[in-house]
Parts: structure tokens; C-alpha cells; sequence
């Protein structure tokens, strides 16, 4: 797996927040739990296209700003009975930074 | 660690609920066996009479399938009955002689139908109406035989007699008084449901006692049932006997090892049952001497169980208030609480014979103690939520007959009755959820409660407003076993058991400062909450300790963390603050300017008298703001919205007071303060009230003498008219009385609760206590008020933005 991107330090992701990623492919929404494990997810929900970037982080889930959907963050997976996926990408954090790749 | 061994014996859905509630709380805990009696894995007992009615098959009904049990490593024993439980050697032995050991034992034995000790009870055709077997006995005669004759004239001989009608079969109830279902309708209503099951062809033999069952006289019956002796020495024929004349607990097992029953295996509040480590759930149990056989009281049962068998060690069981509804195509009928009534007791009664509807209504010291309903049941889950939670009805008393107000409301046509709502009729207009959609789901999932029929067809997630018809959905598809959560006792969400109450509570006494140090204290289940807990937290923590408690920006909704309202393209909307609704040249072309310069595409009139600017990027907001000049309306918070205003005497001929004054001078002193949810207020300048102050949370109208407060209005989902708190005279006893109630809704109102939801639970005596005439009280309360608004700061000014909410990063 190659191509990692310099997106961002641990630091500038809030716990249990997220930052947005614009890039070619649309944005890319990177969560912060609160442990300081990094997910990184297209920004789109998958029931009504909802910037998941902008709900409230808790556990390994977000809970979508428009329609409450909880979406796992690990696979970008909706919580049953709930059905969809946000494409996940593949992130990383080495010495503070956060790398992410669009493969 | 090693896993403890738990053995239930009895598949039913008792047992497997409780079993579904321990997986959910503490899914490693056991190792767990089952042992069923039945050959069939945990199927919906109440959904049998639909299955002998032929509106549904067996394979419909089943709960939970043999993947399941799989899927949980659970070792199930199908069609193998425990004989023995060897207490000494914490084991259990089946017929077959398969054993197995437990640590914790869990007994959900269920009920016995009673056979009535009759001569001829052993006969063939007469048989007991409990299980699949049974029923598809009663299919297989329905096919062959012509005469059935159902003993019992309750709940369940009913569903019988109908189902077997509806087979073809000529069926008589047989009931031993007076009128049907005496245990749960009086006699106006049986004899209505009396007259509608006879319309239906069946027929009924009241006040008759069954002496004797005939035998056929020779060999080629097979010793089977030919007709019905009563004990006035009438007799009829029947080639079917159907007993339904009540259950009994199944203790044979319990009572054969020693465990002390008492007409059902007892238990205490936690479920368990005089001998350490053994526990009972279910209508094989006797608690504080009541044995139910009703679906609903057996959940709460296992949810309490669970949590003792998952060493949580904190939930009880206290009874449960039971509601009946018949499960009879074409009827509605529904009773709850006690409604045989006392000289303590009164009756509102309503009686349309003509129309076909009854209703009566008893009441007991100022509360709802029972209710039955024929006819017309759609407020029946409404009465039954106010009987469960004691709720003191003085003040609806002279209207509470016609139901609830709000059912009727926007998003589903007027339509207040889900029965005569045809399947494909949308029953909400948020979701676009049909009604046959609502029924489909909640026979093939198996659901029970509004939450899960929420969860899995989003009907009534959204506004609300059709709640009160997914709710009688509910009921009548799955019966008695339907029983809406009683508010007092809901816990904040799934993250913990305890009550809004309760946790607001611990955060006054333990004097707790932050989120994370409430939710260990609390002993939340969960490392950090939820989406519905978080922000209920950080509101409560900010309401008891103002400039203590520690904002959280990542337990707020966006809206609220971005100072802005998001829209469903992910941009924002931007409210400007204009006191009253009074603007001026200077703020207008500062807002034109703004929105030609950052191509805003929407400029609009709000509903409260002020500008949305709609379509702004997220990262131009701070300079959005900066270039505006003007304070942020907070039309996107739990928050003062905005105080509506008309021009009032300054201008107006017919005004009496200066109502766009006193609107400017209540939103300048109590703009910036949060509340549970959104709070509206509106001035009017006299009684024809342009300001339309009567569907706002706080309404002041003018009058030559001085002002009228109302609360408590609303214009949204629930239309409700504002009621009546106080007469005032000056512009500083408004400000008094109004920020005394603001605090009182503040300190007391669970979050996302709106004031017509707060005072309709808190009761207006209640406010009008601590608000008019405690005047020390209403003092506190604005003083604790005004302390809460101190400094509080514009989230627009710049130093109030944190920018990196606001930037997006770059690749």
C-alpha cells in the first residue's frame, strides 16, 4: 500500500472530533476517538449523503449530523438495522503524524 | 478467565429475552445451554392465534432461529424435558438422560393450560390451548370436524373460538359468567363485544357450568368427545373441546427440587428464587404473590434478570400494570388497570350504542386507575402510560375523554386511527413509512416496543408527531403484549439505566464538573456515551454549575459547535441576532453586501423576524460573521431564538402597550442563555395579538392594565395553545416572572424537551407554585438566571471562534 499523504498531526484532530480532507476523490472526513486511533471515511453518509464529519464521535462510531444514522468507523458500515457504508480509507499515525492513503 | 455455565430450562420468550438482554450487556460472561421442551426454537406465543385464524404460518412466528442460538454459541436441547435439577450437584438431568452442569440456573417453565377436572377430560378432541402442538391439533380438527365448543370466554378461549370460525367450524364459548373477559371489561363493553363476535357467527352460552364430557358411544369414535354436559343437564354437541379457562405456572420441576413455590416458583425483586444462584423469569414465577401471563411484564422481568445475571447487581423488578387488547380482526378493544371501580373511585364514561364505541374511565384520588375502551381505542396506549405513571390528571380532567389532542396533527392526513387506515396510507410523513410497512416489520422481526419499530422502519424517528398511531400499530398487532415505556422510569439512553432525573441529580449533589468524570461516577456502560447522552450531559452540567462546568464542543451538535444552522448540502445558514425584529438601513446593507460578496444564494424572511442567509460555505462563516457586524441570532442552538414582536403602541392605533420595547429589552437580558431545546417568546401589544403569543414557549400580550403571561404554547408538531400564568403591571415584573419560568424549564425540563412537554408533565400548578406564588422561590430562580448569563460571550466575536472548527486540511 503506497502513495501515504502528510495530512495532518494527531494533535490538530480534536478527541472525538473530526477534520476534513479535501481532495480529488471529494472530501475524506479523518475521526479522532478518544484514545487517539485515527479512521478515515468518505464524508458522505450513505442514507442521505450527510457530511459524517460533522456528527458527534463516540466509541469506534459517528452518529450522522442529518438523520442520526451511528456509522462504524473501523469499516464505514452503518450499525444494524441501519444498512450502508461510507468507503473507508486506509490511515496511519507514525511519531504524531497522520498519514492517509487514497488507494 | 474461565466462563461461568448457565443452564436455562424453558425456550420461550421469557427466557430468550432475558438470555437477548444478558448477550447485549455481557456477551462473555457465560457459557450458555437451553433446554426447550418443545421441538421448535423460540417462536411469538401471542402471534398463535393468527396462525390458527390462517393470516400467518408457523415459520412467520419464529423469534429467534436455530443460526441464532449458533451464532451466540448457545448448546440448545430441543424436544428434551428437564426432569430433575440436582441442587447438590448444580445440575440439571433431561428425560433423555442428557445432563448438564450450571453455575447459574435460569427457570422459564412457563404455563400450563388448566384442564377442568370434568369427567372425560381425557378424551380425545378435548385439549388445551397453549402451544403449536395444540394449535395445529385445532388446524387438523378444523379440517375433519364440524362442531367445536371452546370452554372460557377470556382473552385466549375468544382468539380461539374466532380462529377456529374463521376454519369453518360451528363454534359455542362456553363461559362460566355473566359477561366475557370480566377480568379485563365490564359488562357494557362485553356485551358490545358479545353482539360483534356473534355478527362474526359465533355463539355463547354465558353463566354455564361444564359438568361432563360425552363420550361417543361406540368403537368408530375412538373414544372420542361427542357433546358437552352442563350442570343444569342441557347438553350440546361438540367434536372439538377446546379448554381455555386460564394457566397455571409450570413449578412441577422447581417444586420437585425443592425450590419454594407459592401458586408459581417465587422470586424478589431481582428475579431470583429462594435457592442461591437459581432465578425464574417468565409466567412460571410468582412475584409479590402475582403470577402474569401477559408478554409485556415478562420483558421487564428478563431485562431485570439480565442485569443481576451479568453481576450488574442494580435493576428491580416492581410489578407491572398489565393492558389487554384483543387480537380479533375487526375488533378493538383495549382495557388496562383496575376498572371494576369502588366508592374511592369515579367514572367519566362515554356510551355511543349506535356508534359502537364505549369508554370509560376510572379515576382514583385525582389519578387514571383503569380504563376500558370498545369501539374506538386509539388513546388507549396514552391512558395506559398515564395509569402507569400516576400521572395527576385534575387539570385535563374536563377533556380528558376526547384523547390525546396531538394525534390528529400534521403528517399523516388528520388520521387518528391507525385501524381504519388502509395498509399502503403513509403514516409518517417524515420517513414516508406505510402503515403495511409497520406491520410487516414488526411480524417478521419480532418487535414489541415503539423504540424497536423505530429503530428498524424509522417511523416516528424523526418529528414524532405520528407516534401515537405507530403506537396503536403496535398494539394491535402484538396484543397484550404491547406496554409503552413508562416515562417516569426511562432511562437517559442506552448507556445507562438511570433517569434524566437521576443523573441530574448526582450532578447537583457530587457537584460533578465534566462529562467524562460524570460517566465514571455514573457508571456509564459505555467509554464515551452516545450521540443522545453527550449533549444532554453537557447541557446538565453547564444548567448546575454555569462558569464551573466545562464546555464540551465535541458533545454538541454541529449546529451548535458551528454557531450555524447545517442544511442538506452540508452548507450553513446565518441568522443575524435583530433585537425584537427591528432592524435598520446600516444592517441591511451590511447584509446585502455580505451576501453579494460571498455569493450567498438565499436570502430569507425566518418565521421569528429576522434574515437567513442560506447556502454559506463552512469555512466562510468567521468571515461571514466579521463582515455582518452583528451579534449571532442563535437560531441554530437549544437556546433563546428569538423574542417576536409587533409595533405596538408606538404606532399602532389599537395598541395599548409597547410591545416591540419590552420584546427588545427581554431579548437583549436573557439572549445567549441554553435551555433544553429551543425556546421561543413573542410580545403582543394588545389582545389581537399580531405577534401570535399564544404558540410560543413564553406568550406576553398587553392589556390596558398592564401584561398577560402565558407558557407552555407551541406551534410545531403538537399545535398547542399557550396557557394562562400571570397578570403583571410593569416591564420589570415581566422580565421577573418570565426568567423565573426560563430558569424553572431550565433546571427541570429533561434536554429536547420543549415547555409544552415540561409543563405538561410538571403540571401548571407546579409552575405557577414556584413561579407566582412563591415569591421567594420566583426571586432564586431569575436570580440564578441572570448569574448563569453573566459574561456570556457572542460566539461570532472573534475571539470567541476557534478556527480550526472552520478550516478544512489540505492534501
Amino acid at each position: 500500500m503506497g502513495n501515504w499523504h502528510q495530512v495532518a498531526t494527531l494533535e490538530e484532530i480534536p478527541p472525538l472530533g473530526a477534520r476534513v480532507v479535501a481532495t480529488q476523490q471529494g472530501d475524506v472526513a479523518l475521526f479522532r476517538t478518544v484514545d487517539g486511533e485515527v479512521f478515515a471515511l468518505r464524508d458522505k453518509c450513505p442514507h442521505k449523503g450527510g457530511p459524517l464529519s460533522q456528527g458527534i464521535v463516540f466509541g469506534r462510531k459517528v452518529a450522522c449530523p442529518m438523520h442520526g444514522l451511528n456509522i462504524s468507523l473501523e469499516d464505514g458500515k452503518a450499525i444494524a438495522p441501519d444498512v450502508g457504508c461510507a468507503r473507508p480509507y486506509p490511515v496511519k499515525v507514525e511519531g504524531g503524524v497522520v498519514y492517509l492513503s487514497l488507494a | 478467565m474461565k466462563r461461568m455455565k448457565l443452564v436455562m430450562v424453558g425456550n420461550g420468550m421469557a427466557g430468550v429475552r432475558t438470555l437477548e438482554e444478558l448477550l447485549k450487556l455481557v456477551p462473555d460472561m457465560y457459557d450458555i445451554t437451553v433446554f426447550g421442551a418443545e421441538p421448535y426454537p423460540n417462536y411469538n406465543r401471542i402471534m398463535l392465534s393468527p396462525v390458527l385464524a390462517g393470516e400467518q404460518g408457523i415459520q412467520d412466528i419464529i423469534l429467534n432461529d436455530l443460526d441464532w442460538y449458533a451464532q451466540h454459541n448457545i448448546t440448545l436441547h430441543l424436544g428434551k424435558k428437564v426432569v430433575c435439577i440436582d441442587r447438590s450437584k448444580k445440575q440439571v438431568v433431561a428425560e433423555d438422560g442428557t445432563t448438564a452442569k450450571y453455575d447459574r440456573l435460569l427457570l422459564a417453565t412457563g404455563s400450563n393450560p388448566v384442564i377442568l377436572p370434568v369427567p372425560g377430560k381425557e378424551l380425545d378432541g378435548v385439549i388445551g390451548y397453549r402451544d403449536i402442538q395444540d394449535t395445529n391439533a385445532m388446524i387438523a380438527a378444523a379440517e375433519k370436524y364440524k362442531k367445536a365448543v371452546v370452554i372460557g370466554g377470556g382473552l385466549l378461549g375468544l382468539e380461539a373460538a374466532n380462529g377456529l370460525a374463521i376454519r369453518g367450524m360451528d363454534v359455542s364459548v362456553v363461559h362460566l359468567m355473566p359477561w366475557l373477559m370480566e377480568r379485563q371489561l365490564d359488562q357494557i363493553a362485553a356485551q358490545m363485544l358479545q353482539a360483534s363476535l356473534e355478527a362474526k357467527g359465533l355463539k355463547f352460552l354465558l353463566e354455564k357450568q361444564t359438568q361432563e364430557l360425552v363420550a361417543g358411544p361406540n368403537s368408530s369414535d375412538g373414544g372420542r368427545v361427542i357433546a358437552i354436559r352442563f350442570k343444569d343437564g342441557s347438553e350440546i354437541p361438540a367434536d372439538l373441546v377446546v379448554m381455555a379457562v386460564g394457566i397455571r405456572p409450570n413449578t412441577a420441576l422447581a417444586e420437585s427440587a425443592g425450590i419454594y413455590c407459592d401458586r408459581g416458583i417465587v422470586v424478589d425483586d431481582t428475579m431470583q428464587t429462594y435457592s442461591p444462584g437459581i432465578y425464574a423469569v417468565g409466567e412460571c414465577v410468582s412475584h409479590r404473590g402475582t403470577a402474569y401471563g401477559l408478554v409485556a411484564p415478562l420483558f421487564d422481568m428478563g431485562k431485570v434478570c439480565a442485569n443481576h445475571l451479568a453481576q450488574m447487581g442494580i435493576a428491580r423488578y416492581q410489578g407491572s400494570v398489565t393492558s389487554t387488547k384483543l387480537k380479533v380482526t375487526g375488533i378493538d378493544l383495549f382495557s388496562a388497570g383496575d376498572f371494576t371501580g369502588s366508592e374511592q373511585t369515579e367514572d367519566i364514561v362515554l356510551h355511543d350504542a349506535a356508534g359502537g364505541v364505549y369508554k370509560r374511565l376510572v379515576l382514583r384520588d385525582d389519578k387514571l386507575a383503569g380504563a376500558v375502551m370498545y369501539g374506538d381505542t386509539k388513546d388507549g396506549s396514552w391512558y395506559f402510560q398515564m395509569i402507569r405513571d400516576g400521572k395527576n390528571v385534575a387539570e385535563i380532567r374536563s377533556h380528558l375523554m376526547f384523547g390525546q389532542s396531538h394525534l390528529g396533527n400534521t403528517g399523516h392526513q388528520g388520521q387518528n386511527s391507525a385501524a381504519s387506515m388502509p395498509d399502503e396510507m403513509e403514516v409518517c410523513g417524515c420517513n414516508g413509512v406505510c402503515k403495511g410497512t409497520i406491520v410487516k416489520a414488526i411480524k417478521e422481526k419480532g418487535l414489541f416496543t415503539l423504540e424497536e419499530v423505530r429503530k428498524h422502519t424509522k417511523a416516528s424517528a424523526s418529528c414524532g408527531s405520528c407516534t401515537g398511531l405507530v403506537e396503536q400499530i403496535l398494539a394491535s398487532t402484538v396484543g397484550g403484549a404491547y406496554a409503552p415505556q413508562a416515562n417516569t422510569v426511562k432511562p437517559l439512553c442506552d448507556c445507562t439505566e438511570l433517569t434524566h432525573e437521576e443523573v441530574r441529580k448526582a450532578i447537583r449533589k457530587e457537584k460533578l464538573l465534566a462529562i467524562p468524570q460524570t460517566m465514571e461516577f455514573l457508571n456509564w456502560r459505555t467509554p464515551n456515551g452516545c450521540a443522545a447522552c453527550r449533549p444532554a450531559l453537557n447541557y446538565y452540567l453547564l444548567c448546575a454549575w454555569p462558569h464551573e462546568a466545562r464546555d464540551d464542543p465535541q458533545s454538541r451538535f454541529i449546529n451548535e459547535r458551528a454557531h450555524a444552522n447545517i442544511q442538506k448540502d452540508g452548507s450553513f445558514s446565518v441568522v443575524p441576532r435583530m433585537h425584537g425584529g427591528v432592524t435598520n438601513p446600516q444592517q441591511l446593507r451590511r447584509i446585502a453586501d455580505v451576501a453579494e460578496k460571498y455569493r450567498i444564494p438565499m436570502v430569507k424572511m425566518t418565521g421569528g423576524q429576522r434574515i437567513d442567509l442560506f447556502g454559506v460555505k463552512k469555512e466562510d462563516l468567521p468571515r461571514v460573521w466579521a463582515d455582518l457586524g452583528m451579534p449571532s441570532g442563535y437560531a441554530y442552538g437549544k437556546s433563546l431564538r428569538t423574542v417576536k414582536t409587533c409595533v405596538g403602541s408606538e404606532w399602532c392605533r389599537f395598541g395599548v402597550q409597547d410591545s416591540t420595547q419590552l420584546g427588545i429589552t427581554i431579548e437583549k437580558a436573557f439572549d445567549r442563555i441554553w435551555t433544553p431545546h429551543k425556546l421561543k417568546i413573542a410580545v403582543s401589544g394588545c389582545p389581537r395579538n399580531c405577534a401570535e403569543a399564544s404558540i410560543k414557549d413564553i406568550g406576553v400580550i398587553g392589556v390596558d392594565s398592564g401584561w398577560e403571561i402565558y407558557v407552555a404554547g407551541n406551534g410545531g408538531i403538537k399545535t398547542e395553545v399557550a396557557r394562562f400564568l400571570v397578570k403583571v403591571k410593569t416591564h420589570g415584573e415581566v422580565m421577573e416572572y418570565s426568567g423565573a419560568f426560563i430558569q424553572l424549564y431550565r433546571e427541570e425540563a429533561r434536554y429536547l424537551d420543549r415547555t409544552v412537554h415540561y409543563v405538561e408533565r410538571a403540571g401548571l400548578d407546579h409552575i405557577r407554585q414556584r413561579v407566582v406564588q412563591d415569591a421567594a422561590s420566583r426571586r432564586a430562580l431569575y436570580e440564578r438566571l441572570l448569574y448563569a448569563l453573566q459574561g456570556a460571550k457572542d460566539p461570532w466575536a472573534k475571539d470567541s471562534v476557534n478556527p480550526r472548527e472552520f478550516a478544512a486540511l489540505a492534501l
